[in-house]
């Protein structure tokens, strides 16, 4: 039985949480539009080229300088109408807004997918894998690696490690990039074991196992640069977090019982920081997704960071706005899913109750 | 023992921070910055490191791509400075011709001591004729034996001849070391190597004293100076990069600027962020329901992509980026926890008390809550430094930072750009790099120092 305060609370904070969806990405478009002055730049390049067609059109060679620009004028309309040009910004940034919320991305300005295509929802997909490829799975082992470690290291609190990790903590504050440059100064110039960057060997493998062997040896260095960058602080401060638990008194007593440390781990340390962990871990994952402009910048890597720094460079309004858009909805799904979880499973956090 | 000391005001609190001994370190590391922040200010006004740094003329006389001179530590061996060797219109033999014209000759000695190759040579002319000059040039080799470079007519006045360019030079060169060798030497003999090396199968150099001579026919009032630049292959304590300028000026200033970046940011932020997040806390209702609500806007909204949007919207310059930083990290999920402690905080009988007097609002924000809760933030508003230390450099590294100034993050881009990795230049990525490492740790540091005070559970821990 769903008590009825529970489900107003799941269509208040639905509610809420959509308006604020539907003003983040309505944001996002003004500033990708640069509030309308991008629609300027592409109206007077389409006059630019029309007018450069007539004048070099054959055709037209024999007509008035006026009779051509009456051509020009009427092409040119019929242009703007084509591309829905010819209505004010404000109201096409309504459109824009429909179709980002819809998830209907439309076509790139200039930006065009490998495969040759216009569309935003390919050149996205196209880059997609890359991305999950690289900074989700890094964002998994850093998550799996910290959480162990920071468990292990509470265990052995005030041991030689022990010190040793929190000594190294502020290493963290380092972002991975920098490591990564680092890494390839090593990996690369010096030692010459490792490519400094790109998905894959040149010319690319034809056989699909070294093709993958080749775009797993490009992948070493740019993982390596996150785990380095989040290891130390991310172990201290789990180890942390885990000890302020387990100097509750129902870990006392575990212990007291003589439960093996593993279980007192496991049942008594862990479970009731269970959600925090699992919040942790899906809002970077998803935080992932959007991919890591500058270190894939450092190594050159194709995947939707580079995509949307490209965009912002040229500027394509209709890709930025699709990877905003996606995003956000990604994230916005995933704290309503947590919400409403935890809502329900957490009597601490019964917050519909009276 | 720490509230009686943390009583003590702020000198009690520095005195508490140095009793950690990484702290001692990061304290160390920040005065040192903030001395040599105030050195580069002071010896190198702003708009002349601008200008310096932006103009190609200056450097002219620098070698490209030069090496920090500490590096020899690594090689053991001496590498070669840049050498200027000034051929003066005054010093030159002049005789009169017959046809009243004069025959003009110098020559000018340098000493060479050290064990590598230089990396370029180019004569700078700086010259007044009234018809141009032809000037023969030779070189004198330490055992007194003299080469015929080149004859150059002067194509202007301020002429310059790169010799390292001259193919035609570089196979006479060539030529005349196999003849002098009996055999073709292991190396190639480029024109640096064949002017300074001995007369062996091994690239090694001849040490000693070197003469140039310069021989040519003037017109009376004709004037003709000259620099013979032999470039070396190190520069300076931090070397040069690909248009010859020395890093050290872009060393030096990214101090202030990183500092002052990290630091505005960081204050600004955290302050503001507390202040929000008390007014939502302490009015609730509909204000707090707002505020929420950019707070949620804010963490739908990417923030790199959505920061490079403001900046290239308005105008890419410092001041510029840090406002928008500013305004897209206020509202950031710090918030919610301050206005819960706000709300606990507003029950305190002495809040009521002040309410009972008759305090505003206002004041009972500013004076009774934001004090209250300001010291445990401290630590991190410290340790959000570095963040914002890198974000500036991440973005000059983007080529999205203040085009204008010097910092870590362009020069580390300009390495990347011009092939540092692929030719092995270290020190123009690691310099700038290891002041980023510096300046953040230092900040991490204090702030992790802080954070224990503040938060005496994690003393124990």
């Amino acid at each position: 039985m769903i008590p009825k305060g529970f489900l107003k609370f799941v269509a208040k904070r639905t509610v809420l949480l959509l308006i604020s969806l539907v003003i983040a990405v309505y944001i996002s478009i003004l500033l990708a539009n640069f509030g309308g002055l991008i629609d300027e730049m592409v109206k007077s390049d389409l006059m630019m080229s029309i007018t450069m067609n007539v004048r070099n059109n054959p055709a037209y060679q024999g007509l008035t300088a006026s009779e051509r620009q009456k051509i020009i004028d009427s092409l040119y309309q019929s242009a703007l109408e084509a591309r829905g040009l010819n209505t004010p910004f404000l109201i096409r940034s309504l459109y824009h807004l429909k179709n980002a919320l819809t998830l209907d991305l439309g076509t790139a300005l200039y930006l065009t997918s490998d495969s040759g295509s216009k569309q935003v929802r390919l050149i996205i997909l196209e880059r997609l894998p890359q991305t999950i490829m690289l900074f989700t799975t890094v964002t998994i082992i850093n998550f799996f690696t910290n959480l162990l470690g920071g468990l292990l290291i509470a265990r052995k609190y005030g041991s030689k490690i022990d010190r040793v990790i929190a000594a190294l903590a502020p290493t963290s504050v380092i972002p991975g990039w920098v490591y990564g440059i680092f890494l390839i100064l090593i990996f690369y110039t010096w030692l010459h074991l490792l490519p400094p960057g790109g998905l894959v060997d040149y010319p690319p493998p034809k056989d699909p196992l070294i093709y993958f062997l080749s775009v797993l040896k490009h992948m070493v260095l740019p993982m390596l640069s996150w785990i380095i960058a989040g290891l130390f602080l991310g172990i201290y401060s789990n180890r942390t977090f885990f000890l302020i638990f387990s100097t509750e008194d129902y870990v006392e007593v575990a212990k007291a019982k003589g439960l093996p440390p593993r279980q007192v781990d496991m049942g008594y340390v862990l479970r009731p920081t269970l959600p925090s962990i699992v919040t942790g871990l899906s809002l970077a994952i998803i935080g992932s997704w959007g991919g890591a402009i500058i270190t894939e910048t450092v190594f050159d890597w194709p995947g939707l960071g580079r995509l949307l720094s490209a965009a912002l460079s040229y500027p394509d309004p209709p890709v930025i706005v699709g990877e905003v858009a996606i995003y956000a909805w990604l994230l916005t799904l995933t704290v309503l899913t947590l919400d409403i979880v935890y809502a329900f499973l957490d009597p601490r956090v019964r917050v519909w109750g009276g | 023992m720490s509230s009686s000391k943390r009583v003590g005001g702020l000198k009690g609190v520095l005195h508490e921070v140095l009793s950690y001994k990484s702290a001692v370190i990061g304290v160390a590391i920040l005065l040192f910055l903030i001395v040599l922040s105030v050195y580069t200010m002071v010896t190198i006004p702003l708009p002349e490191a601008i200008q310096a740094w932006r103009s190609s003329e200056a450097w002219s006389r620098n070698p490209r791509n030069a090496q920090p001179e500490w590096v020899e530590i690594f090689y053991g061996k001496k590498l070669p400075r840049t050498i200027i060797v000034p051929l003066k219109d005054a010093d030159a033999t002049k005789v009169l011709l017959e046809d009243g014209r004069l025959a003009a000759s110098w020559t000018v000695y340098f000493n060479y001591e050290y064990d590598d190759f230089p990396s370029e040579i180019v004569i700078f002319f700086n010259s007044s004729y009234s018809e141009k000059p032809a000037v023969e040039i030779y070189w004198i080799r330490p055992d007194g034996e003299e080469v015929f470079l080149k004859k150059h007519v002067l194509r202007r006045p301020d002429d310059r001849l790169y010799l390292s360019n001259d193919l035609s030079l570089e196979l006479r060169l060539e030529g005349l070391f196999e003849n002098k060798v009996g055999g073709k030497p292991s190396f190639m003999v480029t024109v640096e190597k064949g002017l300074f090396a001995e007369y062996s199968l091994d690239p090694r150099v001849l040490k000693g004293r070197y003469g140039i001579r310069f021989e040519t026919t003037l017109e009376k009032n004709d004037v003709l100076n000259a620099e013979v630049v032999i470039y070396g292959s190190v520069y300076g304590l931090a070397g040069t990069d690909h248009l010859r300028r020395p890093l050290l000026i872009g060393l030096l200033w990214g101090t202030p600027i990183a500092m002052s970046f990290g630091l505005t940011s960081a204050i600004l932020t955290t302050v503001l962020s507390l202040i929000i997040g008390t007014i939502s806390g302490w009015y609730g209702g509909k204000i707090d329901l707002v505020i929420q609500r950019i707070v949620e806007i804010n963490a739908v909204l990417p923030f790199l992509p959505i920061l490079i949007m403001l900046t290239t919207f308005y105008r890419i310059d410092l001041l510029i980026i840090l406002l928008s930083v500013v305004v897209l990290s206020i509202f950031s999920l710090g918030i919610k926890g301050t206005r819960i402690l706000v709300m606990q905080i507003k029950s305190y009988p002495y809040i009521e008390a002040a309410q009972a007097y008759g305090a505003s609002n206002m004041r009972l924000i500013l004076f009774y809550v934001i004090p209250k809760i300001l010291p445990p933030v401290v630590p991190g508003m410290i340790s959000s430094v570095p963040g914002f230390v890198f974000l500036e450099a991440g973005l000059s590294y983007l080529g999205l930072g203040d085009p204008f100034l010097p910092t870590w993050g362009k020069i580390i881009n300009d390495a990347q750009t011009n092939g540092a990795f692929y030719k092995g230049m270290y020190y123009w990525v690691l310099e700038p790099a290891f002041m980023l490492i510096l300046t953040s740790i230092a900040f991490a540091l204090i702030g992790m120092a802080l954070e224990k005070i503040v938060n005496p559970k994690l003393k124990e821990l």
